[in-house]
């Protein structure tokens, strides 16, 4: 019963991954890809976690969620210092689009 | 016990749900990393807590270790999610993302 409950949790995170990688892939700005890649990576963990549960192999698969949480936490830190000082990110969102459009 | 897991990862998996939804609906990018922010780690808190106490449903020493390091998971993202969104804000207003305007022209 409980190998059931996790593999729909598994399908959910899954699915909302995907939903994720949609603002990661076409964000406005570069930090707008930078969230949904963090975003991504935690629910990464999750999803390593509950994948232990159910190959039951809990031992091996924990040592990978932790290092995939710090690989996560260094990589955006490292993206935001190296972004912080460039001048190439596409500052216009949409909703400048839309004033423009609607003036 | 499972029932408590049960909950846990439900309300793990809506709160996610949310934080997706938010990213992906509100208008401006600190409005985003706000629903980014919160929901991700609330989530990811429940989820892994979840885990953590299913996988102490026998108590031998090596369940405990491995329920020690889920515990250490635990507390690595409610330390370090906040840190790493308070980075990208960071990010933003130095290079300078204009921040969502209710009046028209209210932007600079």
């Amino acid at each position: 019963m409980m190998s059931q409950v996790f593999l729909a949790t598994t399908m959910a995170l899954v699915l909302l991954i995907f939903l994720t990688l949609v603002r990661a892939l076409g964000g406005p700005t570069v930090l707008d890809r930078i969230v949904g890649v963090n975003m991504i990576g935690t629910k990464t963990t999750v999803l390593l976690l509950l994948i232990g549960l159910i190959y039951e192999a809990m031992p091996m698969f924990i040592d990978i969620a932790l290092a995939y949480a710090l690989l996560n936490f260094i990589a955006t830190i490292g993206a935001c210092k190296f972004f912080r000082h460039s001048k190439q990110i596409n500052l216009e969102d949409d909703l400048a689009t839309e004033e423009e459009v609607s003036a | 016990m499972n029932w408590i897991v049960t909950i846990l990862l439900a309300l793990a998996v809506f709160f996610f749900a949310i934080g997706t939804i938010g990213i992906l609906r509100l208008p401006d990018f600190y409005s985003r990393l706000h629903a980014a922010g919160k929901c991700d780690t609330l989530a990811a808190t429940l989820a892994v807590s979840a885990i953590a106490l299913y996988n102490l449903h026998d108590l031998s020493f090596g369940s405990i270790l491995v329920s020690w390091k889920v515990f250490a998971i635990v507390f690595f993202i409610f330390m370090a999610s906040p840190t790493a969104t308070h980075a990208i804000t960071k990010a933003a207003l130095i290079v300078g993302v204009v921040p969502w305007h209710k009046k028209k022209g209210g932007r600079k």
